[in-house]
């Protein structure tokens, strides 16, 4: 990496290094058996310069290879963008614990007896279900150098445990599944099946809704598929740049309910995207978002922060490419309000798990519009049963305003989002 | 640097001698560049070259995989995999036949050694065109191209050096006013033909100016519709919405599964004809040998309404006591091939456009792809574009819709199939974390009696 620095310093004004490698272990069941094991070696190296004030960027997955990553990169420099930041310098990162030796550690055998008991837990209650199950640990180191003097490195383990399972009756289907990912082992299934075991008692009856609105209770999981790609768009610094974001001058603004809260938290010990630093080197900070119901801040990395007139957030993410702003964890507080209560609220409406497609529409503009994959017909305080053939459509700004309550259970969506349930009182649905 | 030329014969000799029921090695050299516009500006430019490669051996029907960047010490990574298959496998294993093949397959096209200028001085062209439409907020400009060398080695004898390239470009435009955002998009590709994604100026005049319509355009009130869908939506609905159900490996060890995917069932009326097929030339989706090595062919999904195919990998093919069909594919050299879709289309009918819209009093015209996903039964695509039809015009446009339908009823809901296929290379296919990878779809207009259309 030093070497890499070297060159490029020899031919630009500024120059960033960025190396990263993985050891990925997945084991992965299917048909309800083990099918697969990978091992999988991963090396990438990013060269970022500043020549003549442009910036350019190549990469590689060999590191001795800098004669030709150094060419790519100042080529593409010739017409790349006006550089407006300034590369960190040496700064003091917090502390924060991303790293359990016990992950990297357990060996296959274990994972393996994970995979085969969290399938064995499902199918002893429902005994024709088909899953699928992955139990995967990956270890992951990063350093970053700049010409500046910055320099940062840590070590990541990242452990996940998920499945998905299909249950066929005739000609219909119903899909159950969880997954959960921590920077620990996660060597308890028995959490995972509990929560498939619950999707599967509430799906047994059929239940169908009619066509029209209805109050609608988005769980966790149905908070993360039907509000999460909004919000994420909507706080993204560059879309509010270039007056894409619907609250991009509503900063200070009351324009969600003020029960609601929203932060992006990188520090959060053991969460899978917590880490001391952002991919540009800027040390990591929890960055509230809606503060009781105000619009509070938006998420930067250098490039952006800088054209945008304010400071990174530290949330310079790469994938593959040009650091860009993005999330990290996304967590909403938790209300006062306990799902029963919500429950008994209703008398006749849906509660929904997973909405599939919603991302599909105009997340911009806030909309949503989806599938009910899984999802269940509220009747008298009661889930009475599982609806199908069934969407479900809003507009995230609408429904955010005036909720109707929030929950006062959080949980771990996917191991990124931490979010309790939401209750809107009135949700467009269409059905056969 | 390492050569995946010069390691290649060693690793040939290598994966001869284990004992394993059978072993395959991929190596992979690929470049790539990609431009990314925001609003009038450039916001990215970059060039990326990676090196790697991947054993799979199986053992007793059980796989081990091992990827790696690093090509050297071959042995020990040929052991992992074989180790690690040796831990997985408990029973038989099973492989449909192919004869070994020696084969070089050159790319037609290679786009990255095009000079980026070249590539800048079109996407300038289309920004600024997209920027002479008055009220945009922003647009959104991705264009990527890729060319790589794969070779493919089994311990059957099997040494395949095959070339593939790609390129893809997708343009959106933003209107807003009165606190409304409304996008417009197109996207585009080809197999690597630059001049494919040239010439497309007023495409991109139109997509723009679309954005701003949708500013005033109500959005449709949700329920039951005859919808017409154009042929680039059609394609998408028919990868979403029976493409993925026929990738066997979802079928092929889920028994319930294959007595509804039972070869002759019913799907939809007569004049309905669905096929997958790499064999097509310079398609997206086209390529001569899959990652199995198993040479690409064209498989009628549906004929004539009825179930009479489906997509293989070397494996489900054996375990269905199928032919292999050559879809075992992988984004790249750190994913196992896994049975995925290449071109598929629904052949042409006679219908013209007029006589599908004739006779409908009240329906949707949704056009242009935005997005799509399935959960085998029940899938979503939703349309750019949309419109009303009215008395058998089309009558005011929409805001975009989302369309949903279930694999048992919407097909058989196909009541007039058009006579004007259009392959769409636009977008890529996601499946399990292997996405997106190439692939085109296409359809004629198609008429859906029934759609549910989500709404206010």
């Amino acid at each position: 990496m030093e070497d890499i620095l070297a060159q490029a310093k020899k031919v630009a004004e500024e120059a960033e290094v960025f190396m990263v490698s993985s050891e990925e272990t997945p084991v992965q069941f299917e048909a309800n058996r083990l099918k697969r094991i990978q091992g999988k070696q991963n090396t990438g190296v990013a060269l970022r310069i500043i020549k003549e004030g442009r910036i350019g960027y190549a990469s590689t997955t060999d590191p001795t290879d800098t004669t030709r990553l150094v060419a790519n990169a100042t080529e593409t420099a010739q017409f790349g963008v006006k550089a407006r930041f300034e590369l960190p310098q040496k700064a003091r990162y917090p502390k924060i614990d991303i790293f359990d030796p016990d992950t990297e550690s357990i060996r296959v055998e274990k994972m393996i007896e994970l995979g085969e008991e969290l399938i064995a837990l499902v199918t002893r209650h429902t005994p024709d279900i088909i899953c699928e199950a992955m139990v995967a640990k990956d270890i992951i180191t990063l350093r970053l150098l700049n010409s500046g003097g910055g320099e940062a490195s840590y070590k990541k383990s990242i452990f996940s445990l998920s499945m998905w399972g299909s249950l066929i009756r005739g000609t219909d289907m119903l899909f159950v599944g969880e997954s959960q990912s921590s920077c620990h082992p996660l060597t308890k299934p028995r959490e995972i099946a509990d929560v498939v075991i619950k999707q599967l008692e509430l799906a047994k009856n059929r239940a169908s809704v009619p066509s029209g609105k209805l109050p609608v209770i988005l769980t966790p999981r149905g908070v993360a598929s039907a509000i999460i790609p909004s919000l994420m768009v909507a706080f993204n610094g560059k879309i509010v740049l270039e007056g894409a974001s619907p609250i991009g001058n509503k900063l200070g603004k009351n324009v969600f309910d003020p029960r609601l809260s929203l932060w992006d938290d990188p520090t959060i010990a053991y969460r899978p995207n917590s880490r001391p630093c952002d991919d540009e080197g800027v040390p990591s900070q929890r960055t509230p978002l809606i503060e009781e119901g105000k619009v509070a801040n938006f998420l930067y990395d250098l490039q952006t922060a800088a054209l945008a007139h304010t400071r990174s957030t530290g949330n310079g993410n790469r994938n593959g490419g040009l650091p860009t702003p993005s999330p990290t964890t996304l967590v909403i507080a938790p209300g006062k309000t306990s799902l029963d209560e919500m429950l008994s609220d209703i008398k006749e409406g849906l509660i929904i798990e997973q909405l599939m497609g919603a991302e599909q529409g105009n997340i911009l503009g806030g909309d949503f519009s989806g599938n009910v994959l899984l999802g269940y017909k509220v009747e008298r305080g009661k889930i009475v049963g599982r609806v199908k053939d069934t969407m479900v459509s809003g507009n995230i700004y609408q429904v955010l305003k005036e909720v109707a309550a929030i929950g006062s259970k959080p949980e771990w969506v996917g191991g990124f989002v931490h979010t309790p349930p939401i209750y809107c009182p009135s949700l467009s649905v269409a059905s056969k | 640097m390492t050569n995946i030329e010069t390691a290649a014969p060693q690793l040939a000799d290598l994966i001869k001698g284990y004992s394993a029921d059978y072993i395959e090695a991929r190596l992979e050299e690929s470049q790539r560049s990609y431009i990314t516009y925001r609003g009038k500006e450039l916001e990215s430019i970059g060039q990326a070259t990676a090196t790697g490669g991947n054993i799979r051996a199986l053992v007793r029907g059980g796989w081990g995989f091992a990827s790696f960047n690093e090509v050297g010490d071959l042995p020990a990574k040929v052991e992992l995999a074989v180790k690690q298959a040796t831990l997985v496998g408990r029973e038989e294993s099973k492989l449909a036949p192919v004869e070994p093949i020696v084969d070089t397959v050159p790319a037609a096209h290679n786009p990255t050694i095009k000079p980026l200028a070249e590539k800048k001085q079109l996407l300038d062209e289309y920004n600024e065109l997209i920027w002479r439409t008055p009220k945009l907020q922003t647009s959104v400009i991705a264009y990527g191209d890729s060319h790589k060398k794969v070779i493919f080695l089994s311990s059957a004898g099997s040494h395949i050096v095959q070339e593939r390239s790609d390129i893809s470009l997708r343009l959106s435009a933003v209107a807003a006013g009165d606190g409304e955002v409304q996008q417009a998009s197109l996207s585009v590709g080809s197999a690597g033909d630059f001049k494919a994604i040239s010439g497309l100026h007023q495409q991109v005049e139109r997509t723009a100016k679309h954005a701003l319509e949708l500013l005033s355009a109500p959005q449709v009130k949700g329920g039951e519709y005859t919808v017409v869908l154009d042929p680039v939506l059609a394609g998408v609905f028919t990868h979403e919405a029976f493409g993925h159900l026929s990738e066997s490996d979802f079928v092929y060890e889920n028994e319930r599964l294959r007595q509804i995917m039972v070869l002759g069932k019913k799907f939809g009326g007569e004049k309905l004809n669905i096929i997958d097929s790499a064999a097509v030339p310079q398609l997206r989706g086209s390529y001569k040998y899959d990652d199995e090595g198993v040479p690409a062919v064209k498989t009628y999904l549906i004929r004539e309404g009825k179930l009479v195919g489906r997509l293989h990998s070397r494996e489900t093919a054996a375990r269905m006591g199928e032919k292999p069909t050559g879809n075992a594919r992988a984004i790249n050299y750190r994913y196992p091939p896994i049975v995925r879709m290449t071109n598929t289309y629904i052949e042409p009918g006679e219908a013209s456009f007029e006589d599908i819209i004739a006779d409908i009093k009240e329906g949707v015209y949704a056009k242009n792809w935005f997005g799509g996903t399935t959960a085998m039964e029940m899938f979503t695509f939703s349309a750019g574009e949309a419109y009303m039809i009215r008395n058998g015009r089309v009558a005011e446009a929409l805001r975009p819709v989302v369309l949903s339908g279930n694999v048992f009823t919407t097909l058989n809901n196909i009541d007039a199939i058009g006579n004007d296929l259009e392959m769409n290379q636009g977008g890529g296919c996601g499946k399990g974390e292997q996405m997106p990878l190439p692939v085109s779809n296409g359809s004629p207009h198609i008429r859906i009696r029934k759609c549910l259309v989500g709404g206010r």
